[in-house]
């Protein structure tokens, strides 16, 4: 009777010890979790095309607000929309295109008068530095066998191109979207996808944003005359169930003054007219 | 005092039973419930006309013919290969041996960009290619080199461990009889194996049908020409919920047949 009480015993220190364990685990995994320098974090949705600029901006954000540590979480502007209504948890939306900021407001996300246009974006056709397919205008896009590269046709970019497409057929002849489309070899999910693969001189030619030719530099660019081109207004909101409203309203006015549209010109974006 | 012996006895069980049951039951759970989340979520009236769209079909169409061509280059060249790894003696085999475990651990993306770097129009063969009027990227050809890439090592690890299995005096006997090489690998070996074969085949099947990090880099994405389901769940969750759904759970379908294809070969084996 004895030895079987004190081995019953045993095994209740032993399952008391393994419980003790993962408590502390899970106490030093959450303290990993908060650094105590920053007891804010702000979260912040932006369309792929602002990864560069928004990263600048993040850092000098924080600079300016101890005690802030901003994170991102930079995809296609539609994807960053399903993922909200999904319910994953952030702060501060910018979008790429108007629609999916008004859907989320049509949700009730975000506030009917919370959304702000904070920059546009062009549209540029880039190609490899060696231009393999000796392509020189934009008319030289509809020639066949031309390897041309776009954003898919759900990505706000790829959206405006097809837009862009329609009104070059008024110019070029009523057949040239249908041209340049039958040369599309991949519809790329985002529009960073696409600068990469013309960079790596595997298309031909591809259409990005000004802004993503201006971050990618090894690449030869034709510009679009302003009659023909489609200008992108990207708007910014605080979510309504930002914990950190606050801040959200913070970062949202940062990224609208000077300081934030100067980082914005440079990396090729263009101020609000 | 038997009693309260029995009795202590009883609840010592009953309690460390628990100790398994309830950390397994809650990884289980966490397989378990994101997969009914999905399929419960795709039950409804327009599961059908999602699961029929033109992109649905051209997507899934391009994914059993893409995987079936995978599997046929790895039975093919993978065979020999297992044989050579199962039976033959020479040096260097450990690092042969890792070259074809590497596939298996490596992230699918670095996949991608490793082929695309290699067999890309400016890769390090791409002007090789060029020359016989090969242009990979963007291809279906593209699509079954990354799956290939990916997958292959599956049906070669089982069959490579089929072969080991294989009674050594069964091949001395038939070298006796004045057997080569070629009839011994066909006539002794391919017969007794035949299940470990049939399951990696299916494995490599199975996974060459989810490839998607490679492929989308590698190969790109066009609807008919390199979109696969994967990629179109991918896109789908972007544009069409319904369509990704639909898509998602017609694969888990799919994979599960496959599946129990394998359990049920490995349960005669044995």
């Amino acid at each position: 009777m004895m030895i079987k009480q004190s081995k019953f015993h045993l095994k209740d220190k032993l399952v008391k010890r393994i419980f003790a364990q993962i408590f502390l685990l899970a106490f030093f995994l959450n303290a990993c979790g908060a650094p105590a320098s920053a007891p804010h974090t702000l979260t912040v949705f932006a369309a792929a095309s602002l990864a560069d600029a928004f990263t600048e901006i993040g850092a000098a954000f924080e600079a300016a607000n101890p005690g802030v540590a901003v994170t991102f979480n930079f995809a296609g502007s539609q994807a960053l929309r399903t993922q909200i209504e999904e319910g994953a948890i952030a702060d501060v939306f910018a979008s790429a295109n108007i629609k999916e900021m008004d859907t989320l407001v049509a949700d009730k996300f975000i506030a009917q008068d919370a959304p702000q246009i904070f920059l546009t974006n062009k549209l540029i056709v880039i190609l490899p530095v060696d231009n393999p397919a000796a392509i020189n205008k934009l008319e030289d896009l509809g020639r066949p066998g031309i390897k041309l590269v776009l954003a898919a046709e759900e990505v706000p970019v790829g959206k405006y191109t097809r837009q862009m497409l329609d009104q070059m057929n008024d110019s070029f002849g009523s057949d040239f979207k249908e041209k340049v489309l039958a040369n599309v070899v991949s519809n790329e999910d985002n529009v960073k996808q696409v600068a990469a693969k013309v960079q790596l001189g595997e298309a031909d030619a591809g259409i990005v944003y000004m802004s993503d030719a201006v971050a990618a530099p090894d690449l030869k660019t034709i510009e679009i005359p302003a009659d023909l081109n489609v200008v992108a207004e990207y708007p910014i909101a605080p979510l309504i169930k930002s914990v950190n409203a606050n801040f959200a309203a913070q970062f949202t006015a940062y990224v609208l003054s000077a300081e934030g549209q100067a980082i914005l010109q440079k990396w090729g974006f263009s101020p609000v007219e | 005092m038997i009693k309260l012996r029995a009795l202590i006895q009883h609840l010592e069980e009953g309690y460390s039973k628990w100790i398994f049951i309830v950390p397994s039951a809650i990884l289980l759970a966490l397989f378990a419930l994101p997969l009914a989340a999905l399929i419960l979520r795709s039950v409804n009236l327009d599961f059908f006309d999602n699961a029929f769209s033109k992109q649905a079909f051209h997507a899934l169409s391009l994914s059993l013919v893409t995987s079936s061509v995978t599997t046929l280059i790895a039975a093919v060249f993978g065979t020999p290969l297992a044989y050579v790894l199962a039976r033959w003696k020479f040096k260097n085999k450990l690092w042969l041996e890792l070259i074809l475990d590497l596939p298996i651990v490596l992230p699918p993306s670095v996949a991608g960009l490793a082929l695309l770097i290699a067999f890309g129009r400016k890769g390090l063969f791409g002007p090789a290619l060029s020359i016989f009027g090969i242009s990979l990227p963007f291809t279906t050809a593209a699509v079954i080199l990354a799956q290939t890439f990916v997958a292959a090592p599956l049906y070669v690890r089982s069959a490579r461990i089929g072969f080991a299995q294989v009674d050594m005096q069964l091949e001395e006997s038939a070298h006796v009889e004045g057997a080569n090489q070629w009839q011994m690998f066909s006539e002794v070996m391919i017969p007794l194996t035949g299940r470990a074969l049939a399951s990696g085949a299916i494995l490599t099947w199975t996974r060459a049908l989810g490839e998607f990090g490679a492929t989308i880099l590698f190969a790109g994405n066009l609807e008919g020409v390199t979109q696969t389901m994967p990629m179109a769940i991918y896109l789908g969750f972007e544009r069409n919920l319904g369509v990704a759904l639909a898509l998602s759970v017609v694969l888990i379908f799919v994979s599960v047949i496959m599946l129990m294809l394998t359990k049920k070969l490995e349960k005669h084996e044995h």
